[in-house]
């Protein structure tokens, strides 16, 4: 029993870093209908800047992050002016073909400089620390820390969305660009503040991922996966939707890999196609169709 | 009386065809004039080309968006190696066999990836080939994680000395291509290709005209599948070894495939044949670049798709009007010895 409990509550921690993948590529296919597939190697990417950062100056991951998210804000500004915004349109084929190009472009020149060999963020202290929560079940304070990280970023992200000046004009050109471009937006500029904030989301997620476990260029394609899965599960749309998901599709992959260690991954595939069988428009959908 | 009939062929595609039956014809004698390495680089291309014109009939003319194409060469090879080994099947008939499986397999799994929509769908069908691959590495008897090998016995099977055999599979894949490519042109040339075409124009006026636009969608996918699955088979049988990351490997069946079909011209049934041979050509020459490769494959991919999205065949069809496969319809009158006009 209390080893069920243990592999509950680690599942839900887990929970918290899938819906950090999952907060970017939903925010930007909630403003502009694009999925990225690239989005797990740029969480890989922001991972290993936050390691160049944090080996070159000497600093710990949150100082690295404090590099890192602006400059992966400002990757994802230039990458939406120069080639994505060139894709939008009615036609599906564009983005996906290029993001996914971009996705086979990150990965191999990565490998190109960083080898294939995996690396991590050295964190310190705090990366054994735990707690007991009770006799027999204890939690890390890195899991914990990262779980809290995770809610107040999707937190921030509902603010901006829902409360600022920046949240309307996302809003606005989600529900109709030409319209939005008549009331005196730029929506290129809007499309490109949405990607600089979602690549913001995968800095924190990349560095989340680095101390949390080892990571290597080929591992992007599985956190676009979590990512989307969590989504998915969650429903569209709804960002605490996205978090839930997250969550049930960490507990899913804890249980399975209690049952069988080669089952961890295929279970998280499971929970999501029975979601999908059963209730395709997720838990707690925002909008339809 | 003005008769109004339906033509397909024009000037350039009565000379291409033939064109093509002649290459046909060379490229079946090719053991009279190649050596071993030729003829297996020429079976190597005659797969891609299979796989990348099955991927652009999915995503070129039915729109379904498809980076987990892996899932069916992974399930066709992994298919016979079970048949030949654990139910005695001879390996020649294990590739129709096997392809005849997947494509029922691929009916419930359509069943729910349709619930995906444009995008979604996409990742989805990478999420199901992710499924088959870990499912293949729990079978122990197929080797589990690490694969196995196909024993000798079963390859002389084919045929008794290595040359036979190494003609023999060549043949096959030779075979199994103009098959496919047969397969494509039948059914854009049936009454489901105007369907397709009628989708890819204008989706909600086709509906509204009556056509069952999920229904064309699910039969394409499968028998999209039931091509792929036939070829995976084919070329694990070349292999002689098998390991699920091999099997279902999203580089090699997929991102490869999609360059190769997005450089040579989307949407055209010439388009992915140009670009499995610019591939190859690509390859060949710059093989010692490694990663590297993959990396300028990806930019080319990139740049092509973002200035001149119809491809090369796209770029050749604008300047010079050509095309292979009699597949435009174009309209006839009869008019009392007039001469027939072509319509659009």
């Amino acid at each position: 029993m209390l080893d069920w409990i243990n592999v509950i509550v680690q599942g839900v921690l887990v929970g918290g870093l899938y819906a950090m993948f999952a907060a970017g590529l939903s925010l930007i296919f909630g403003i502009m209908r694009l999925v990225n597939i690239a989005h797990g190697d740029l969480i890989v990417l922001a991972a290993y800047l936050a390691l160049v950062a944090a080996e070159t100056l000497g600093i710990g991951p949150l100082a690295a992050l404090l590099i890192v998210a602006p400059l992966m804000a400002l990757i994802g500004y230039g990458l939406q002016r120069l080639v994505l915004n060139r894709t939008l349109g009615d036609d599906l084929l564009p983005p996906l073909l290029v993001t996914f190009g971009l996705s086979v472009i990150i990965q191999n020149g990565l490998l190109e400089i960083f080898s294939a060999d995996s690396r991590r963020l050295q964190a310190g202290a705090i990366e054994v620390a735990s707690f007991p929560l009770m006799e027999g079940v204890s939690i890390g304070v890195l899991p914990l820390l990262s779980f809290a990280v995770a809610v107040a970023v999707i937190g921030a992200l509902q603010f901006v969305l829902y409360r600022t000046a920046l949240g309307r004009a996302f809003r606005a050109t989600a529900d109709d660009p030409s319209v939005a471009q008549l009331m005196g937006l730029d929506n290129r500029h809007i499309f490109g503040l949405a990607m600089a904030l979602s690549l913001a989301v995968v800095a924190v997620a990349g560095v989340l991922l680095a101390v949390r476990a080892n990571f290597d260029p080929a591992i992007g394609p599985a956190r676009l996966i979590f990512g989307f899965e969590s989504v998915i599960i969650g429903g569209l749309g709804s960002l605490w939707g996205t978090l839930i998901g997250g969550i049930l599709l960490g507990v899913a992959q804890a249980i399975g890999a209690e049952i069988d260690p080669g089952w961890q991954t295929l279970a998280g595939h499971l929970a999501f196609l029975l979601v999908l069988a059963v209730r395709p428009e997720g838990l707690f959908p925002k909008v339809r169709g | 009386m003005k008769e109004v009939r339906v033509e397909y062929a024009n000037q350039a595609s009565r000379i291409g065809i033939w064109l093509m039956l002649l290459a046909v014809v060379v490229l079946a004698a090719a053991p009279a004039w190649g050596g071993r390495d030729d003829l297996r680089l020429l079976s190597e291309i005659y797969a891609y080309v299979g796989l990348a014109s099955l991927w652009n009939l999915l995503a070129g003319y039915a729109g379904l968006v498809s980076v987990g194409q892996q899932a069916y060469v992974g399930l066709g090879a992994y298919l016979l190696f079970a048949l030949t080994l654990r139910a005695g099947l001879p390996p020649l008939w294990a590739i129709p066999v096997a392809g005849v499986i997947v494509a029922a397999l691929a009916v419930p799994v359509a069943a729910l990836l349709f619930r995906l929509r444009g995008h979604y769908f996409a990742i989805g069908t990478w999420i199901v080939a992710e499924v088959f691959r870990l499912l293949a590495s729990q079978i122990a008897v197929l080797g589990g994680g690490s694969g196995l090998s196909l024993p000798a016995g079963i390859v002389t099977s084919i045929a008794a000395t290595r040359q036979e055999r190494e003609f023999v599979i060549y043949w096959v894949a030779l075979a199994l291509v103009v098959l496919v490519l047969l397969l494509i042109v039948w059914l854009l040339r049936s009454r489901y290709g105007l369907a397709l075409k009628a989708i890819r124009d204008n989706e909600l006026a086709a509906r509204s005209n009556g056509i069952d636009v999920t229904r064309i969608k699910v039969i394409v996918y499968i028998i999209t599948a039931f091509g792929t699955a036939m070829i995976g088979a084919l070329i694990f049988l070349q292999k002689l070894r098998i390991s699920p990351d091999a099997a279902f490997s999203v580089n090699d069946w997929t991102a490869f495939v999609i360059f190769m079909t997005v450089i040579g011209g989307i949407g055209r049934i010439e388009g992915p044949i140009v670009g499995a041979v610019v591939f190859f050509v690509l390859r060949q020459t710059l093989a010692d670049l490694g990663t590297l490769y993959l990396l300028l494959l990806g930019t080319v991919a990139i740049v092509v798709m973002l200035w001149a999205p119809k491809g090369i065949w796209g770029l050749i069809v604008e300047r010079f009007g050509w095309q292979v496969f009699p597949l435009e319809r174009h309209v006839v009158l009869d008019d009392r010895g007039a001469r027939p006009r072509s319509g659009p």
